[in-house]
């Protein structure tokens, strides 16, 4: 009896997880169109930086960011589109779940789905299925409008292009991991925004995302630097920005790999928090 | 495998929070294929026994087993065999009916086919629209359609027709004896008793956190409380009478008094009047409790 006990089980473990990974897959398509019907998440997660780089663009079209070696003007836009790139990973990752997951606790998403053989992997594939995708949608948004409407020159070397995918896909799973992190704090659905939203522009403000980062104080670079949002507009500036730019940066190095490592990290620790203080519902509230 | 299997056992189930208690020690089987209601006032301890035994709330103790396994630790092929209509929903539904019945019937290993469902339901014109767009009454019929889509073996219902227009109410009901002749096992919670007398097979009446009758729907109260009384004023006093034989009492009377009684009543009590009945005798033992307790304390 016990032979034919074994086998069953081991099937059975491989198929639930094939079946956690397909309904993750069915989660991300049901959650990216939900994303796109949600009017203010549209606003301000998905137009936010594409509306920051249109207004930097146009006000700081007369000042000038630096030369490159060529000589040719770096205009505001080329300067702010890799920063209005690593703000968008921000928040189509940590803004958007960080609000979204504490509103889906508090008005009952969460307690239908633990009613429901939904495995939780499969939401989490779900959540983060939809930061990439949207994040993505976003960036492709940026670049278009960077290329076509302000004439910002696009890097032409692979080289820059696999930078830019490793970067941009570390740092939307970083950040998506730490908003399902984050969504834990607020106390309700309509304490999310006014908690989650001056974390995010608090962090895009000390990073050099809206400030050029070598404008600001050492000490303030140095706490910037304990969060992942100026590792990732690091990263971002040294796929688009020319390479003279890079004596601009701290140790004027772009420095991928500390990139690599604190992204990392930032993933992990999220991992470690989500998977010990997420819960479907609070059982005795 | 019994004749009579059983899909949910309570024995002595208690629930406390901190000095307070909202369900005090109570005990009840629900047979497979049956309909259960359990019925009570506000705040009497109906919603805190439902939701532990779908899975949502721990127990402080006794024993419970839904479906064989304790809802505490139900896993998801547990959860693939029950179907849960919550109380209350506010989800931001940015989905179509349509989108979101067809996920949830993914989520199932042999789910109900979803036109049928949202028909069922009465929903077919709105099954392409946003869930958001709908009114109260067909959000909450939309709730239900989740609830069975799965084809759920126990269906827990918790004041399913809330926010219903009498005749979304009948249509529901009629929804229900569909399901209960596909052999669905039903635990239903309402304040409609009307609703309980029409789907119940038995019931069960908690008030304080404590069973206070248990048993199929018409025999309520025991059956001295359904023996029809009969009023009649007689020399300006008002006088009542149980009987068994209402229409021989009230001929008695005619030929005793020699005319028509005045304000002359049958009264066959409902399961309305019963449960008030039993809640509030209830209800005043409780009062009475709390005072013996409070001098306890005083002491």
């Amino acid at each position: 009896m016990t032979t034919t006990i074994s086998p069953a089980r081991a099937s059975r473990t491989e198929s639930s997880i094939g079946r956690a990974v397909r309904l993750g897959l069915l989660r991300i398509g049901y959650e990216v169109r939900a994303y796109f019907r949600q009017g203010d998440t549209v606003f301000f997660t998905f137009l936010f930086p594409v509306v920051m780089l249109t207004i930097f663009s146009v006000s700081f079209s007369e000042a000038s960011f630096g030369q490159t070696a060529d000589g040719d003007e770096i205009t505001a836009a080329w300067f702010f589109l890799p920063a209005m790139l690593a703000a968008g990973v921000l928040l189509s990752g940590l803004q958007n779940l960080a609000i979204d997951i504490a509103v889906e606790k508090s008005d009952g998403t969460l307690k239908r789905l633990a009613g429901s053989p939904l495995p939780v992997v499969s939401y989490f594939i779900g959540k983060l299925g939809q930061s990439f995708t949207t994040g993505l949608l976003q960036a492709g948004v940026l670049l278009l409008l960077g290329f076509t409407v302000f004439q910002v020159p696009l890097p032409e070397n692979a080289e820059n292009w696999v930078t830019f995918a490793w970067v941009f896909t570390l740092g939307v799973f970083c950040s998506a991991i730490l908003g399902i992190a984050l969504s834990a704090v607020p106390r309700s659905g309509k304490s999310a925004t006014a908690v989650v939203i001056p974390i995010t522009l608090v962090l895009q403000f000390i990073s050099g995302v809206y400030l050029r980062f070598s404008d600001l104080p050492e000490w303030l670079q140095n706490v910037a630097s304990v969060f992942p949002l100026k590792w990732m507009a690091q990263g971002m500036r040294s796929v688009f920005l020319p390479d003279e730019l890079v004596v601009l940066e701290q140790n004027e190095s772009w420095d991928l790999p500390g990139i690599a490592l604190v992204l990392a990290i930032w993933l992990v620790a999220g991992l470690v928090i989500t998977s010990v203080t997420f819960r479907w519902i609070r059982k005795d509230s | 495998m019994t004749i009579t299997e059983n899909v949910v056992e309570v024995r002595d189930l208690r629930k406390t929070y901190g000095d307070f208690t909202a369900v005090d020690g109570i005990s009840f089987d629900i047979h497979r294929g049956e309909t259960f209601a359990l019925l009570g006032p506000n705040g009497a301890g109906k919603s805190t026994t439902i939701e532990i035994l779908e899975g949502y709330r721990d127990r402080t103790s006794g024993e419970a087993r839904v479906l064989g396994t304790d809802p505490g630790r139900g896993g998801l092929d547990w959860k693939a065999r029950i179907g849960i209509v919550l109380q209350s929903s506010g989800e931001s539904g940015n989905v179509t009916v349509a989108e979101q019945l067809r996920h949830f019937a993914a989520l199932y290993p042999n789910p109900r086919d979803v036109d049928e469902v949202i028909a069922a339901v009465g929903l077919e014109e709105k099954a392409g629209s946003l869930i958001r767009k709908l009114s109260g009454g067909q959000r909450r019929r939309v709730d239900v359609a989740v609830g069975i889509v799965g084809a759920p073996e126990l269906l827990f219902l918790d004041e399913p027709t809330t926010g219903f227009d009498p005749e979304a109410r009948r249509s529901f009901w009629k929804l229900i004896r569909t399901l209960q002749s596909e052999g669905t096992s039903i635990l239903l919670t309402t304040h409609y008793l009307d609703e309980a007398a029409q789907l119940g097979d038995r019931a069960g009446i908690i008030a304080g956190g404590r069973m206070v009758d248990l048993a199929p729907i018409d025999e309520i109260g025991g059956r001295e409380s359904r023996v029809p009384l009969v009023r009649w004023l007689e020399n300006g006093e008002r006088r009542e009478q149980r009987t068994t034989t209402p229409a021989t009492l009230v001929t008695e009377l005619v030929s005793r008094l020699g005319a028509e009684p005045d304000s002359l009543e049958v009264i066959r009590p409902s399961l309305e009047d019963v449960y008030l009945d039993l809640v509030g005798h209830e209800h005043a033992s409780d009062l009475s409790a709390e005072a013996l307790n409070e001098t306890e304390a005083a002491r």
